[in-house]
């Protein structure tokens, strides 16, 4: 480590100097952005815009699905909006919101003055409002929106009308900008980390993007792969998935879900990071067995490559396939299983409070293991057979990704906004989201799991009249949980206009793992213009 | 009770006052695990009536207890960290805790243990599954937007039939339709034709598509699997002796605009019945062949009306 130091320090300097130390003014300071908390606040703000818009998706969804019975909408606009809710919510608000956060973030937590590309960080974030304007304009040409699902299986997504090559190139879009966001997040921790600071010394949350950013690599080009078969399967001619033509459908499933699972895992490990920040940091005592967290992130990532069968049981496969995809299913219990138990470690004998971070942080630890123990079910062959395609998985994805994803988000913005705004925020509002927010989320998805058992396939737009009580219950948790995150967005306001000046630490009870606390809150414009010893 | 059952039951007065109140009263106690015979009870798998589902129901209430056990230990110790070690209780913080060889070793080998315990039956069960041989009733199933046909080999060979939603069934789901889904029998889960089987016997389904990917899915048998266009899927059940009676499913994989509006009924009878109902089947076609003209066989749409009276809607299909 002892050269690349001295050069890394070397060129900060030459940075510092090149940058003007105050933020351009005006329109000028967003378009042509290359400081990295500007970058990060724009993903965070998409990232918002994109969670309302997919939301509002989902209202009409619940709305719908409120009694049993065709009342507001077409069963194709239906499709429509299962399709693109799910498009946006995982494209638009989990993933961004992801990159915003390591933008602002990892420079911060590993002593940088910036990300190591910061043009084409820039280009990153910028391709995603063109890529969703172009998605999100579907909706206005003839045939509608892709109503086919968000997994694309053809020879159903063939049948999309005008919006299917829109929706492609917005994919496209989409997964370049993602791939940019990854090499950029490989490329600052390898080689911007502050002297002293190796790679086991390195804080969690910047551990997981680490291994997310390969993941990311790995599998965003086999989905551009996969959506451009599509498109010359409609357009040019090819077979690749037309069983008339000699091609196989199946096979758009085996290619999908090798992006389809690690895809997965790029939505949560982050989040692991987060958690492995914020449970240290309120129960006043470090990490529990760090090292081991981050094997387990590893062997999680390994094993998403290698599991992605399971998706398909029910399309027909040969014994040894269904036994190998079961084995290694389950086997990502054991390290997800260590995480849980590491987490659960950190708070033994700390000195726990329960701060807006910290009780998102503990939802996540509770919801995310009940969302484990459903995967652990589906991951069971014969019995998939029966979860397979019903609310059991809907119940099962949701309870992963939104108190999973979408709260560790969560916690990791109502941790670091301080630091980012300088202000504290509303903390009786915030606990007030939290309270609703994790109570009905419960009442959204937990009568899936009954509904799903009972029989109902997943996305049907009507339903035989023995669903309708789970269904009504369920709307009513959506609605609740859909209008109370607009607390979310006000306590975020306020908390940039002003409040209480933070401290360096914010937290009282801060273990600084990440160099983030040794700066001023909000931190100053460039981060760190020399780099931090690290003991 | 449920999707599944209930020939002419009370099934559409299915949310009574005292079921939703039951229900609520067994999740939130986390016992939503007694069954009905042959039925699910609205927040738990149906039992079955095959051997396959009920070895399915077994193994998912082994995984679902083993889940509960493990979250009881887990749970417990978070909340009793949660109360214990509170700062607002003067909680002095351990900062000497911070790795321990031994328990990690022992956290990581104990779920190892677990999964295997889970994956030996299900693997029995697997393998069980995936036995199509010696099937004594094959039927091929092909899959359209948003219909089934199934067409009889053996001793039932000729026999070819459409599937679709029941005409009320049909009226009430279109928008703005004014009529309450509860009036309806059977709401979305009735078709004009059933599959007609017979109980006692390996049934064996051969399932390809027409167009996009559907599913053929009955949860009563634990029989569920996709329709793919170009492939041929295979998929058994057993019906036991004495569970004669009518079951339902829907199509299980989105397939476009009428993905919910495509259920599938089976019409499960004594060996003796369905020998019966074959017959009049073949006198029909024989008749209908020699109305038209034409060889027996030669109507590959031909509809066949079910024991009394031939349902419109099924004429329309042999157009």
């Amino acid at each position: 480590m002892a050269q690349p130091q001295a050069s890394d320090t070397a060129h900060h300097d030459d940075h510092a100097q090149d940058h003007h130390d105050q933020p351009a003014t005006g329109i000028k300071r967003w378009l042509f952005a290359t400081n990295h908390k500007d970058i990060g606040t724009m993903y965070l703000v998409f990232s918002l815009t994109m969670f309302f818009i997919g939301g509002a998706m989902a209202m009409v969804i619940r709305a719908e699905l409120f009694q049993p019975g065709m009342q507001l909408v077409d069963p194709v606009f239906f499709n429509q909006m299962t399709t693109n809710h799910a498009l946006v919510m995982i494209f638009g608000a989990v993933m961004p919101a992801f990159v915003g956060l390591a933008n602002w973030m990892v420079p911060l937590q590993i002593g940088a003055p910036d990300m190591a590309l910061p043009r084409m960080n820039n280009f990153s974030f910028w391709i995603l409002p063109f890529a969703f304007t172009l998605m999100l304009s579907t909706l206005f040409v003839p045939g509608g929106m892709g109503a086919g699902g968000w997994t694309l299986y053809p020879p159903l997504s063939l049948q999309t009308g005008d919006a299917f090559p829109m929706m492609i190139f917005a994919i496209h879009m989409m997964g370049a900008s993602s791939i940019m966001g990854a090499i950029n997040v490989i490329v600052t921790i390898m080689n911007m980390r502050a002297p002293g600071m190796n790679l086991l010394k390195m804080p969690l949350f910047c551990w997981s993007w680490l291994i997310t950013a390969y993941l990311l690599i790995a599998v965003m080009p086999v989905l551009a792969g996969a959506v451009t078969m599509l498109l010359t399967d409609h357009f040019f001619g090819t077979s690749f998935f037309n069983a008339a033509g000699g091609g196989d459908p199946v096979m758009f499933e085996h290619i999908f879900w090798f992006f389809g699972h690690p895809e997965v895992y790029i939505m949560i490990l982050p989040a692991f990071g987060i958690i492995s920040e914020i449970l240290p940091t309120f129960s006043r005592k470090p990490l529990f067995g760090a090292t081991s967290m981050i094997y387990a992130i590893a062997s999680i990532a390994f094993l998403s490559f290698i599991v992605w069968g399971h998706h398909m049981f029910a399309d027909g496969m040969p014994v040894a396939a269904q036994l190998f995809y079961m084995m290694s299913t389950m086997l990502i219990a054991v390290p997800t299983g260590v995480k849980v138990f590491n987490w659960t470690a950190t708070m033994w004998r700390g000195s726990l409070t329960f701060e807006p971070p910290m009780l998102f942080a503990l939802a996540f630890l509770f919801l995310f293991t009940i969302g484990g123990f459903s995967g652990l079910m589906l991951a069971i062959v014969p019995a998939d057979f029966q979860y397979n395609q019903t609310y059991f998985v809907v119940a099962h994805f949701h309870y992963v990704l939104v108190p999973g994803a979408v709260f560790g988000i969560m916690a990791g913005v109502y941790y670091w906004l301080p630091k980012w705004t300088g202000h504290m925020y509303n903390m009786t509002l915030a606990k007030t989201h939290f309270w609703l927010s994790a109570v009905f989320v419960n009442v959204l998805f937990f009568p899936q799991h009954f509904l799903g058992l009972a029989g109902m396939p997943r996305r049907i737009p009507d339903y035989a009249v023995q669903f309708t009580d789970w269904n009504m219950v369920s709307s009513i948790g959506g609605f609740v949980f859909g209008l109370s995150q607009i607390l979310f967005v006000i306590v975020i306001v306020q908390c940039a206009r002003g409040g209480k000046k933070a401290t360096a630490e914010v937290w009282e009870g801060t273990h600084p793992a990440g160099l983030e606390w040794t700066l001023p809150s909000p931190a100053p414009y460039h981060s760190f213009s020399t780099a931090p010893d690290v003991k | 009770m449920s999707v599944t059952r209930g020939d002419n039951d009370d099934s559409t007065s299915w949310p009574t006052g005292f079921a939703w109140a039951r229900a609520l009263c067994l999740a939130a106690l986390g016992l939503a695990t007694e069954a009905e015979a042959n039925t699910s009870n609205g927040y738990n798998l149906p039992l079955g009536v095959t051997s396959l589902s009920r070895d399915i129901y077994a193994l998912h209430m082994e995984v679902f207890w083993i889940c509960v056990g493990i979250a009881v230990v887990v749970f417990g110790v978070m909340i009793y960290a949660l109360l214990k070690f509170r700062h607002s209780k003067g909680a002095v913080p351990d900062t000497t805790l911070l790795h321990s060889t031994g328990v990690e070793v022992i956290w990581t080998v104990i779920p190892v243990v677990i999964l295997v315990v889970m994956a030996i039956p299900a693997a029995k069960v697997i393998l069980m599954m995936e036995d199509t041989r010696n099937s004594e009733l094959s039927i091929r199933v092909t899959a359209y937007q948003w219909k089934w046909q199934y067409q009889y080999m053996d001793a039932a060979e000729g026999v070819d039939f459409f599937s679709t939603l029941a005409r009320d069934s049909n009226f009430a789901r279109q928008l703005h339709s004014g009529i309450d889904p509860k009036t309806v029998p059977n709401y979305l889960l009735e078709v004009d034709n059933p599959l007609v089987i017979p109980s006692g016997t390996k049934v064996r389904l051969l399932l390809t598509s027409q167009d996009v990917i559907h599913a053929w899915w009955v949860p009563d048998f634990g029989a569920k699997r996709s329709a793919i266009p170009g492939f041929v899927n295979e998929l058994w059940f057993k019906v036991d002796p004495g569970k004669e009676g009518i079951y339902r499913g829907q199509c299980a994989a989105l397939c476009g605009r009428d993905h919910g509006f495509m259920p599938i009924v089976v019409d499960v009878r004594t060996p003796e019945d369905f020998k019966k109902w074959v017959e009049t089947q073949k006198a029909a076609l024989k008749q209908a062949a020699a109305r038209d003209g034409r060889p027996p066989g030669a109507a590959p749409l031909a509809s066949l009306p079910r024991d009394s009276a031939p349902p419109p809607a099924a004429q329309v299909l042999s157009n």
